[in-house]
């Protein structure tokens, strides 16, 4: 009997390499996992019935393109829509023997934080399905918390990987940008977007990221790792400098059990023997998210230009081309794209531009100095991932802006291009509280140590309480 | 700084979004509070601050100039709302 709440995807190809189960039984084992409990949770928009591949399978956001998997980012204007090519990260999974079990639910072009913007309906919390998993990787999060998957990749524009494995309890690493190819992921905002892997504990998070990270001639924007991944084994944090930027962690929102939960963990890395010292970012956290609503829609109206009804995806008919267009748009993205094409549109507009994207690309140089000059004295900054526990469904969906504040906390590091890792650290009410730590660029070893150390000290069970 | 209903229907044009009256009225409220938010960026003053448009500091990445296979027609538009022969069938641009 295979426990898909509990196994690894370590212990997972450790089972596979003895022979004590096939790939094609593992395979099963989480398809069976998926018919009992996805259909309260729905973190699956479709899932794949027979395995290609003998190794750990693998579920992906469905913002990555899988050749012959409908691919559709959450999407009416993509329904339909079955890829000719794969992504370099599907190619990648592939060539490792991994077989993918499906295509997880995300926001809408992975515009969200909740997954309550996908055009085929939410995603749920396995801690508590009256709440969000997050977004917009909601499903994968969810997914792998859930049993569903013993890993699964993501995307993170502001913070899609690290607030949804917040969110649920598990390990999400938003990659340096430029460490991990986009090479056939739906574009949202290419100067900021990243894939990365999620996972139920800290070395299957390196060791995926092992996997699809590397330069690839298909990405002219990606790089080859200054040093190999290397697996998390030291227990203590001797020598590892960890800052504690103020403003991230008395920021006003965030939960007083998010923020005990978050302070003992940092106490807990003290004991372990890091040195632990205060610093600051104060224009980063006062003006990142205002920087990053300029800046990834302005992208984003660019990057959503090529949905025209022409070339693949639905269409809706009209007598005029342009017309036609528009109808197809119109119908074809719902709301929060919708909102985000026309403030972006706006931005990038004669007489706005540098008031707005300008200007906002300014901002950005700032918040990346003033995480520079805290590299000088630290090694990794520390601070709640999401300032909130999950929230109820509903709850922020009629309000864009209090939306967007659930990224306060995971924005200004994205700006910067940096790494970002999240580790389970406790419960608040009963729901996960999640750590961020932030390296400097190139620094994901770091990351994984830090993080690694603390898991095995935080003693965190990563299986929802419901679910035991 | 509100966004005035007339800012809205330019923008969809821009945008080729054929909105329905509900839309532009609800976005014209929506933008307008958006927008007074992300305007908070004006507050600095960044004279000599030069722009970050990549977090990365790559100059120019080379590639070998060599011939590969790209995709054959009939995979280029398998997924076509309307070919014919080869090429996108779309209705005349007037």
């Amino acid at each position: 009997m295979i426990d898909t709440l509990r196994l690894t995807a370590e212990e997972a190809g450790g089972m596979l390499a003895r022979k004590e189960v096939s790939a094609a039984e593992l395979h099963a084992a989480y398809l069976e996992a998926i018919a009992a409990r996805d259909p309260e949770l729905h973190c699956y928009l479709r899932t794949v019935a027979e395995p290609q591949g003998d190794g750990v399978p693998i579920a992906l956001k469905d913002v990555i393109t899988t050749k012959g998997i409908e691919t559709t980012a959450a999407s009416k204007i993509l329904e339909g829509y079955v890829p000719v090519f794969d992504s370099t990260v599907a190619a990648r999974c592939k060539a490792a023997g991994m077989p993918i079990i499906g295509k997880t639910n995300t926001d809408e072009f992975a515009m969200g934080s909740s997954t309550e913007n996908s055009a085929y309906g939410p995603s749920r919390n396995p801690w508590d399905p009256s709440r969000v998993p997050g977004g917009s990787g909601g499903g994968s999060a969810a997914a792998v918390s859930a049993g569903l998957a013993p890993w699964a990749l993501g995307s993170d524009t502001g913070g899609s990987i690290k607030q949804p494995s917040a969110l649920c309890g598990n390990v999400g690493l938003r990659p340096t940008y430029g460490t991990v190819s986009r090479h056939g992921i739906v574009a949202f905002a290419s100067s900021l977007d990243q894939v990365g892997p999620v996972a139920r504990n800290v070395r299957d998070c390196a060791l995926l990221y092992s996997i699809i990270a590397g330069k690839d001639p298909c990405d002219s924007t990606t790089v080859e790792l200054p040093e190999p991944v290397r697996l998390p084994e030291a227990e203590d944090l001797t020598g590892v400098r960890i800052g504690v930027p103020k403003e991230m962690n008395e920021a006003e929102g965030i939960e007083p059990g998010v923020a005990d939960s978050v302070r003992r963990a940092i106490d807990l890395a003290a004991d372990l023997g890091a040195e632990v010292g205060e610093c600051t970012l104060p224009r980063s956290v006062e003006y990142g998210l205002a920087c990053y609503y300029l800046v990834a829609p302005a992208e984003a109206s660019s990057n959503l230009a090529r949905y025209d009804g022409v070339r693949y995806g639905p269409r809706v008919g009209a007598d005029g081309y342009y017309s036609m267009v528009e109808r197809t748009r119109d119908a074809g993205f719902g709301g929060e794209p919708k909102r985000r094409i026309m403030l972006g549109t706006y931005a990038l507009s004669a007489g706005y531009y540098e008031a707005y994207y300008g200007q906002a690309q300014k901002v950005r140089t700032v918040i990346a100095r003033e995480h520079a000059a805290a590299f000088e004295r630290f090694d990794v900054l520390v601070s709640p991932t999401s300032p909130t526990i999950a929230f109820k469904l509903g709850e922020r969906s009629a309000n864009p802006l209090a939306m967007y504040l659930s990224d306060l906390l995971t924005i200004p590091s994205c700006m910067a291009g940096l790494p970002g890792l999240n580790v389970p650290c406790g419960l608040s009410e009963g729901l996960p509280v999640g750590l961020q730590l932030i390296g400097p660029q190139f620094a994901e070893n770091t990351l994984f140590r830090t993080g690694y150390a603390l898991e095995r000290a935080l003693h965190f069970d990563p299986v929802p309480e419901r679910l035991r | 700084m509100a966004i005035t209903r007339d800012e809205v229907l330019h923008v969809a044009k821009l945008a080729r979004l054929e909105l329905s009256e509900n839309e532009v009225e609800r976005l014209t409220r929506e933008l307008g509070a958006i927008l007074e938010a992300v305007g908070k960026v004006a507050e600095l003053n960044l004279d000599g601050v030069p722009p970050t448009s990549h977090p990365l500091e790559l100059v120019n990445a080379w590639g070998e100039d060599e011939a590969r296979r790209s995709l054959p027609l009939d995979e280029a538009f398998a997924n076509a709302p309307h070919r014919e022969a080869d090429l996108f069938r779309v209705p005349p641009a007037t």
